[in-house]
């Protein structure tokens, strides 16, 4: 236990895992007593999800140290694989819960794998230039999805490329209709799940980030050429980095896309891509818990800001604008570690108190 | 230092003040509660905010004249599929709204129509086209033409007007209304044994700064008759660049080239000859319309309406002639009012901007007459 309040990482591991459950709890034990409005209770699960996707962002962007803007088409595989196979599923498999799980698994899946392909050679990019190639990879996934037909008859599952293409048998349903998006989902996710989602990112990228394998992504990070001289395989840890980092936003997705009952291959464009991105930055890159605080925050303020009508998005861009010059002056940096190395001097003297 | 922070917490409080004004749930007898969503900012804004203003002409219109009122109340759905749609919807919800009047795009009325079937909130669409909305479920209706159902008219109208011609279409290929208008009149024009010579020329919402390969590959294949399914915006671009390789063949638009005249910077005289299928004209003659038009134009900076604005100012119109025939009242619940619009709609019929005798049938869509009119002038005409 000594140890535990001594090592200054497996605390702030430990107050991360915290306010996400503390929080996860009140809003449980608000909604069931019944005092959450339908917009609270909708924002719950997209926020889980945006959770996890600025999470996963900042494994790559903030400790990894790569700029990737296509984190919204990893979105998008995750959506549409999870939608797929939940349908597809849907008399094969009882209890919705199961479901869900391997909707997500397969979405996760899915994303990873094509993040693997994609990583081949795209990482061997830096800087601006993989920027540009992951910002181009959301672009073609999104357009590439939304000309995706997919759908079940008597005969089995059909996918095909163009409506031409696509004849179903009388009495087929169509899952995915080009670009009408997915529709008539099963609306299958539920804040628990998100809540576990939110858990699993957390665990994956926090164990990964206090290893040996995440000291050797950050030495990557801080200085290339050095990492490679002392033998760290730089294309490997990259490579890790960016598979995590896209099956977790596979996942994601999944939990996204059934979450709601129609979904568009639209919603995955850059626009989306520059939110989970702005999320990460406001939050501090490489700064996990940060992440689970502004993405919270941000997702909601354009939400409560409904009653300024039209002025909200030019608002929403203020405040932006506001968090970013405050979050990072020097001097309010320095006022804000000065208060946690007091209430941390506080703790510690509290606890040798106890000890006595 | 000190300022800074006075000025934040300032800040930080009217927003904690308008944040807290969200709902209030005191119902009033007399006065029913219709919400609506739609883009209000963001790229989309011009159909959202044109469908907003023509329905606070009728809410206006109608609370002036007394007895029922209206509290009318517009979200912004950003044109979104998904969350921010569904989160709009929630808000009204949480408002206490009765009946849903919107969303105004296709891709937000599939979400939030699946949540009013759910949640039994009688929705009438003024303009998400696509097939599979009214589908959703009985309580949800449309105020215009389906997608395929305003291709299939279009090809009955070029069968009949130019048989024999030779036919290109463009469309957006990203686009669910563009898509569907496509294979509504692709599907009739096989029917109708028509000549399409070019049915592939598409574009996507992200490539449309340039159409000039499509128009090429229409003029190439000799086309007569070139279909444009798609908004004003782009058309205008089309037409603009026809004119500079003198390419001339007969335009041919959906509802959404309505607008076309009112393109900033765009010469309006290359619209000459455009045939559009609208249901709204902003220059017809009648007191209605004539009204209509002047307040819109009062209220928005002189802005012509389009038939966005007539479609919202007609689904406020339908909804309320409903309300009172089915005795709806502000005390009455949502649910029991969706279940009393539903069987009113059903039996009903209504005269408005957009055409006379409108009927729903049982899926909830329209049934109007469709409306071509030939641009000469500047000014539409009716086609004979």
């Amino acid at each position: 236990m000594k140890n535990f309040f001594k090592n200054r990482t497996l605390r702030g591991n430990a107050v991360t895992y915290l306010v996400v459950i503390v929080a996860f709890v009140v809003m449980q034990l608000l909604s069931s007593i019944g005092v959450l409005g339908s917009s609270t209770k909708g924002f719950l699960v997209p926020i889980c999800v945006y959770i996890s996707l600025a999470v996963s962002l900042n494994l790559l962007v903030g400790i990894c140290g790569e700029l990737s803007l296509g984190h919204a088409g990893f979105m998008g595989i995750g959506a549409f694989t999870g939608i797929l196979v939940a349908a597809v599923l849907k008399d094969s498999v009882s209890g919705d819960f199961l479901r869900l799980l391997l909707a997500m698994a397969a979405g996760g899946l899915l994303a990873g794998v094509v993040g693997f392909v994609i990583g081949i050679p795209v990482l061997r990019l830096r800087g601006d230039y993989l920027a540009i190639v992951t910002l181009a990879f959301g672009e073609i996934m999104k357009n590439i999805i939304g000309n995706l037909y997919a759908g079940v008859d008597s005969k089995g599952f059909h996918i095909a490329i163009s409506t031409s293409k696509m004849k179903l048998e009388d009495g087929g349903k169509y899952i995915i209709s080009g670009p009408l998006g997915a529709t008539g989902v099963e609306k299958l996710a539920t804040f628990t799940m998100g809540f576990v989602l939110v858990m699993v990112t957390l665990f994956v990228v926090l164990n990964l980030v206090n290893s040996k394998e995440g000291r050797a992504i950050k030495a990557v990070r801080d200085n290339r050429i050095a990492a490679e001289s002392v033998g760290i395989n730089v294309t490997a840890f990259r490579m890790k980095a960016f598979v995590i980092s896209a099956f977790l936003a596979g996942m994601a997705g999944a939990l996204f896309g059934l979450n709601y009952s129609s979904v568009s291959a639209s919603k995955f464009n850059f626009n989306t891509s520059i939110n989970i991105l702005v999320f990460v930055v406001l939050g501090g890159m490489g700064n996990i818990l940060g992440s689970v605080i502004s993405a919270t925050v941000l997702y909601v303020l354009p939400e409560a800001m409904r009653g300024l009508q039209d002025y909200r998005m030019i608002l929403y861009a203020i405040v932006l604008i506001l968090v970013m010059l405050f979050t990072w002056s020097p001097k309010i940096k320095s006022a804000t570690s000065e208060f946690t190395d007091r209430v941390a001097s506080m703790m510690k003297r509290k606890g040798a108190k106890a000890h006595e | 230092m000190k300022k800074v922070f006075a000025l934040v917490l300032t800040f930080a409080m009217v927003l904690a003040m308008f944040a807290g004004c969200g709902s209030s749930g005191s119902a009033d007898k007399n006065t029913i509660k219709i919400g609506m969503t739609g883009p209000l900012t963001g790229g989309a804004s011009a159909y959202g905010i044109a469908v907003r203003g023509g329905m606070q002409i009728a809410v206006d219109e109608i609370n002036a004249k007394g007895g029922l009122q209206i509290e009318f109340r517009a979200e912004d759905d950003e044109a979104d599929g998904a969350d921010k749609a569904v989160s709009a919807y929630n808000s009204l919800k949480d408002w206490g709204m009765q009946i849903l009047a919107g969303p105004v795009t296709t891709g937000s009325s599939l979400a939030i129509g699946a949540e009013a079937v759910n949640d039994k909130i009688f929705m009438l669409t003024p303009s998400a086209s696509a097939e599979d909305v009214a589908m959703l479920g009985s309580n949800v209706f449309q105020m215009c033409f389906t997608d395929p159902n305003q291709g299939a008219s279009a090809a009955d109208l070029m069968a009949a007007k130019w048989p024999g011609a030779t036919i290109g279409v463009i469309y957006d290929s990203s686009d669910a209304y563009s898509a569907g208008v496509r294979d509504g009149f692709l599907d009739k024009a096989a029917d109708l044994g028509l000549n399409i010579a070019v049915s592939d020329a598409s574009f996507t919402s992200d490539n449309k700064a340039d159409l000039s390969t499509q128009v090429t590959q229409c003029k190439d294949a000799g086309c007569d008759v070139v279909f444009l399914p798609f908004y004003y915006t782009e058309a205008s671009q089309v037409l603009t660049y026809a004119n500079t390789i003198g390419y001339k063949p007969t335009f041919f638009g959906c509802d959404g080239m309505d607008g076309i005249l009112t393109v900033e910077g765009f010469d309006t005289s290359l619209a000459e000859g455009l045939v559009l299928m609208t249901p709204f004209d902003a220059n017809a003659t009648d007191a209605a319309t004539a009204s209509f038009v002047e307040t819109f134009k009062k209220n928005n900076d002189g802005l012509v309406p389009n038939q966005f604005a007539a479609d919202g100012y007609d689904v406020i119109y339908a909804i309320y002639n409903a309300c009172v025939a089915a005795g709806i009242d502000g005390t009455t619940s949502a649910a029991d009012a969706c279940a009393k619009l539903q069987a009113e709609f059903a039996k009903m019929s209504v005269d408005g901007l957009t055409g006379k005798g409108m009927t729903w049938d049982a899926n909830g869509m329209i049934s109007k007459a469709p409306a071509a009119v030939v641009i000469e002038n500047g000014i539409y005409v009716p086609m004979g």
